[in-house]
């Protein structure tokens, strides 16, 4: 019988294990960072009181971007991170996308975002030194993208 | 043909991975309009030679069809890329790439 518990155990840790490793699903674990209706209240939400430094963090995206439904937005950093966020204040949610970076992995990320309207896009990038790194770039909006 | 278009290129050492996927991106405000129930990508990971070499939680402000890039080290030409996405329904697509 504890033989049998013990198997049944051992295989419920083995099925739980490699999920957990390394990928991290941050909207169940952090679920109010995607309610935030500001940049300060995402980020509170994902990371807590922080006061991040404004350096290592390049955000690169069109300053005039045509089309709000599919904005490319490059983050780029040479610091050794753990997680890196992107919020926004256009939508009438502020957070768009939290990576969790493998060890040595690249930060070297582009996606297309949609923006309401013109807004400036923040990103936290949380180091693997437990500090905290931001970068910022604003943008203007011609034709929104969330109207559909 | 799949949902997803993967390109997946090495160059040195890094693997540059393009991808665009299918998928509407419904956010709330949109689904409210239609009467629909708002659906969007909700994560997405990459794997190669069983290791993770993308992770990200999504939010509804992903353009539709989302198009994204990274790169990563730590493969060769010929091993193989596997990109997953889930959505709010709980839809999973799975599709993998040989590196070039």
């Amino acid at each position: 019988m504890d033989r049998r518990k013990f198997l049944s155990l051992s295989a419920v840790a083995a099925a739980v294990l490699p999920v957990s490793l390394s990928a991290i699903d941050f909207r169940a674990t952090k679920p109010d960072t995607w309610k935030a209706h500001t940049v300060a209240d995402g980020i509170k939400a994902l990371y807590g009181d922080i006061k991040p430094e404004e350096k290592g963090v390049t955000v690169k995206a069109p300053k005039v971007a045509s089309n709000g439904g599919a904005i490319p937005v490059t983050i780029t950093s040479d610091i050794s991170a753990k997680t890196v966020a992107l919020f926004q204040d256009a939508n009438p949610e502020s957070a768009v996308a939290v990576f969790s970076v493998a060890e040595g992995g690249i930060v070297d990320y582009m996606m297309k975002i949609k923006m309401k309207a013109s807004g400036k896009i923040t990103v936290i990038v949380e180091g693997t030194d437990g500090k905290f790194y931001s970068g910022s770039q604003s943008l203007e909006v011609a034709l929104g993208g969330c109207e559909g | 043909m799949g949902n997803m278009k993967i390109k997946a290129k090495l160059k040195g050492d890094v693997v540059d991975v393009k991808v665009m996927a299918k998928h509407d991106m419904l956010t709330y405000d949109q689904a409210k309009k239609k009467g629909v129930d708002a659906n969007f990508i909700t994560h997405i990971s990459a794997k190669a030679n069983g290791k993770e070499v993308y992770d990200v939680s999504t939010s509804q402000f992903w353009s539709k069809d989302p198009q994204f890039k990274f790169s990563f080290k730590g493969a060769a030409a010929g091993d193989k890329v596997e990109i997953t996405w889930t959505d709010l329904s709980g839809k999973t697509v799975t599709e993998s790439k040989k590196i070039k």
